[in-house]
């Protein structure tokens, strides 16, 4: 922090209002702390100042698939903040924290129901958290039944890389399976890798490619005959809401993650929030803790911990993160059981209508109809003019819209990922629709608009080969 | 105008714009009648299915049902709340929520995109900088999910700088912080030796030993001893810290730590009921390619003007997925930020003011509570601000009495101290509190 002044101060010192006590042994006292000395004026104007130099989902669009940056409404923040919420402590004994727990059961239920598993565990802190719960959960399956063999998770090329970074910490090896050139997965390849040592698949459903696998009902059947476990990724959960419960096609394991699909803003990469939801033959493996509901007398509940005959153990220090539940709580409350099915419904028409208005400007590798996310490609501007998906994307930025996600899935070259969420209105699509034609005439017309792009943020495009070459992390002490 | 919530073709959320025109025209511009045509991979049968859900609820009537569910948790505040063990109430500046809680903090992506997050990258840089000033490391990364995940994640780190597979852990390190040890250990097959802190004798398998600094119960460890130990037979040293205690008190650098985390949450977070938290991560620099989770770094533009981006991402799933060095993928930026905003509100002066409050507290109600007859406080080693009480009674039902006169007490640790209780004191517990809670500690013995 360069622009400390040596004796400002940031924040008032409260008094010490108890007789001075004896002194800590000097041997385990600091000699100095080199830390910011600013005052508080300065500080919120060093703060707010750069915080203009993020774009976020107030201000902007945020076409990025398979993130799912939809609107977070306000009134959840605002309840999250609840001092009966936000200053109760994770170790209040059960009878003083009934209210929260109750929420955290209502919570359960309604997750399960609306992907239609038999229950839920709140306890992973994000979506890659549930993802590890899922694999530990598969395998303490397996053990369970005495079977040791089952040793490979199969994972489609398509997949988000938490998926194999989360099964290999699970103790797992990878097995990669194709796409086929629909976009399915590649029945004839499943069936030649299915065998006795495939403990389960990892299934993302509508796949990243934001289309639903046609073949999903022989895939689910092959795999569970084979003794694997049907894992479902849930970061594409929004294309579903009250369309179709997973539970119901025979998946076994499900994660959601509550900062995509139910709203908990994303905060600059966090916190999330990533409950699992399980089949009957899993629930004794959840992850602790879980929450359970006695009915008592005359209408008397009482809510506890408990934790899960088999569980595959806690996944953070304490119940998961709180604040993040009651925001995804409040939101299906306001939307209810006749807005969430208007979600994904919404969802899909928008990304199905940018596909309908943008094909034949950008190549459409798989051309049908998808779900809540369509995946361009720019090659085609690539081998006319030389521009990049990363120069599209850059270009973007110009016309106040974040970027989509780019190069992803791998399978896509000059992948353009483009997801526009519910939340956005037809006017708002509309004018991304132009702003993405005019792009890729610019492309024609100067290319030299989209290489040098964007123009008018705070920085040019950055140097990421000298910032991995020559790391520099912090400020100098 | 009445909402008619029993015909959802009528209904409409505030955060779902398409009006019934809006999706009429698009579903004619996509070539389509319906928008179940849409839907049309997925199998007919296991389309729209029931849903039992609640109905829609107006805002209103929300915040009213939330106001009840709130109503129903004794908030400490109201209480006097002495709890601590990893989660702890201390005083939060209005500037950490007033700038955290702006739209371009709050509703922003991770910043993969830096040319339009400078403002996350340079926080985090920030915060990077300040958890290496707290804990005398060379380098950080921007978070991980709380402070016993990040202690996961190095003991996971440590076996792979290492090529062993075997800890070694001291029992006074956080129960639950051990309990979340086994649930990421056990898979890969890493093995976990403890024992208490006099028995621990690390040897040439174990890849690290793990202490808590103050440790679970509040007490200072001989960390130079331990620290020669496990260096001695080629291991690292992971030290489970406490940030508030590092405002006073010696990093753990100084005591030859290679790994260094911590449960981030008293910087300035509301304990929230357990999350969202922060749990810091720092290490040597000769680990860094080692390092789980994300890191911003400085760097230039095509101008030559100094600007952020994330960086070492090859060790990240994104790009290496099976060979990454953690599946971390969204954490806890926002609580990152705050805590940032915290460490540079209270800066030098405050961190250790704070620091100095808490342990003079802790201590005062310490001697107090020692004077009554049949408790009795550990004071074998050093403390900060939490301590052991030998309680006359069950500290369970110590408990249920001080609840009755508005006071939360400490943890019931008798499975491991015979009748102990964990009491906690921070700068937010005032003098009159912390007599209150001596006074009713003395009538209870009187009781009995």
């Amino acid at each position: 922090m360069d622009r400390s002044v040596t004796g400002r101060i940031g924040t008032t010192l409260p008094k010490l209002d108890v007789p001075i006590q004896s002194d800590p042994p000097k041997e385990l006292l600091r000699e100095s702390l080199a830390m910011p000395e600013l005052s508080e004026s300065e500080i919120v104007r060093y703060l707010t100042q750069i915080s203009t130099f993020n774009f976020s989902i107030d201000h902007n669009f945020y076409p990025l698939g398979s993130c799912t940056m939809k609107y977070n409404p306000k009134v959840n923040d605002d309840i999250a903040a609840f001092p009966g919420f936000s200053e109760i402590h994770p170790l209040q004994e059960e009878h003083t924290v009934q209210g929260a727990l109750k929420l955290m059961h209502h919570l359960q239920n309604i997750l399960a129901e609306i992907t239609g598993m038999a229950g839920t565990s709140l306890a992973p802190m994000a979506g890659a958290e549930g993802e590890l719960a899922g694999m530990l959960m598969t395998r303490a399956y397996h053990h369970a039944n005495g079977d040791k063999k089952r040793t490979k998770i199969l994972v489609p090329d398509s997949a988000h890389g938490t998926n194999p970074a989360s099964a290999v910490m699970a103790g797992f090896e990878v097995i990669s399976l194709n796409t086929d050139t629909n976009g399915n997965t590649d029945i004839e390849g499943l069936k030649y890798v299915l065998s006795d040592d495939i403990a389960g698949f990892m299934l993302t459903q509508p796949s990243t490619l934001g289309l639903f696998d046609t073949n999903i009902l022989d895939v689910v059947n092959m795999v569970r005959d084979a003794g694997g476990i049907i894992y479902g990724d849930g970061a594409n959960l929004n294309a579903l809401l009250g369309k179709l419960k997973p539970g119901q096609l025979g998946f076994d394991i499900l994660h959601s993650n509550l900062h995509k699909t139910f709203t908990q803003p994303h905060g600059g990469g966090g916190p999330g929030a990533g409950a699992v939801m399980v089949s009957e033959r899993i629930l004794p493996f959840l992850p602790t803790p879980v929450v359970n509901r006695e009915a008592g007398k005359s209408n008397s509940e009482f809510f506890s911990f408990i934790s899960p005959e088999k569980t595959i153990g806690r996944m953070g220090a304490f119940h998961g993160n709180f604040g993040a539940l009651v925001r995804a709580y409040a939101y299906i409350r306001i939307l209810g059981k006749q807005g969430v099915p208007k979600v994904s419904e919404d969802a899909v028409i928008n990304a199905n209508y940018i596909r309908s208005q943008l094909k034949g400007v950008f190549d459409l590798p798989y051309d049908r109809t998808c779900m809540h996310e369509v995946v361009f490609s720019a090659r085609n501007l690539k081998h006319d003019n030389g521009i990049t998906a990363l120069d599209i994307s850059k270009r973007l930025i110009d016309y106040g819209i974040h970027p989509p996600t780019m190069y992803f899935p791998l399978i896509v070259e000059e992948a353009l990922m483009i997801e526009p969420t519910e939340t956005e209105s037809k006017e708002t699509i509309d004018e991304f629709i132009d702003i993405m034609k005019t792009i890729a005439q610019e492309a024609a017309d100067e290319p030299a608009l989209l290489k040098e792009a964007p123009h008018n943020t705070p920085n040019t495009r950055l140097d990421e080969a000298l910032a991995a070459r020559e790391p520099d992390l912090r400020w100098n002490k | 105008m009445t909402a008619d919530h029993n015909t959802d073709l009528k209904f409409s959320s505030p955060y779902t714009p398409n009006t019934e025109n809006d999706r009429a025209e698009m579903l004619k511009a996509i070539g389509v009648n319906t928008v179940d045509d849409l839907f049309e991979d997925i199998p007919t049968s296991y389309l729209n299915p029931e849903l039992e859900i609640p109905d829609a609820i107006s805002e209103m009537e929300l915040v009213k049902e939330m106001e009840a569910l709130a109503k129903l948790n004794a908030v400490p505040g109201e209480y006097s709340s002495f709890l601590g063990s990893g989660a702890y109430r201390h005083f939060i500046p209005s500037i950490v929520n007033r700038l955290a809680f702006r739209s371009e903090f709050m509703t922003c992506y991770t910043p993969y995109q830096p040319e339009v997050s400078q403002g996350t990258l340079q926080a985090h840089f920030e915060f990077q900088s300040m958890v290496c000033q707290l804990t005398g490391m060379d380098v950080a990364n921007s978070g991980m999910y709380d402070g016993s995940t990040a202690l996961s994640e190095a003991t996971l780190m440590a076996c792979r700088v290492t090529k062993k597979n075997a800890i070694n852990v001291t029992h006074s390190v956080s129960p639950h912080y051990r309990e979340v040890l086994k649930t990421f250990l056990e898979a890969p097959g890493i093995k976990i030796e403890s024992g208490k802190d006099e028995d621990i004798s690390p040897n040439e398998s174990h890849a690290c030993l793990i202490v808590q600094q103050p440790n679970y119960f509040g007490y200072f460890e001989d960390l130079t001893k331990l620290s020669d130990e496990i260096h001695n037979v080629g291991g690292l040293l992971i030290v489970v810290t406490d940030p508030i205690s590092l405002g006073m008190y010696k990093p753990p650098a100084d005591y030859g730590a290679d790994i260094v985390v911590a449960e981030g949450q008293s910087l300035g977070i509301s304990p929230s009921f357990g999350g969202p938290y922060v749990g810091l991560f720092a290490c040597k620099q000769e680990y860094i390619r080692q390092m789980p989770g994300r890191i911003v770094g400085r760097t230039k533009d095509t101008n030559g003007d100094t600007g952020y981006v994330l960086t070492l991402q090859t060790r990240e799933q994104h790009i290496r997925r099976d060979r990454a060095t953690s599946n971390i993928c969204t954490s806890v930026g926002l609580i990152a930020l705050m805590a940032t905003i915290y460490m540079i509100s209270q800066g030098k002066q405050g961190l250790k003011h704070i620091a100095n409050l808490c342990y003079q507290k802790a201590h005062y109600a310490a001697s107090k509570i020692n004077e009554i007859d049949g408790y009795t406080v550990n004071t074998d080693k050093p403390f900060f601000r939490e301590f052991v009480v030998s309680c006359p009674i069950q500290p369970s039902e110590i408990n249920k009495r001080l609840l009755n006169k508005k006071i939360i007490g400490g943890i019931d640790v008798s499975s491991q101290s015979k009748n102990g209780m964990l009491i906690c004191v921070t700068e937010t517990n005032s003098r009159d509190e912390i007599d209150l809670l001596v006074t009713a500690l003395r009538e209870i013995r009187a009781v009995n």
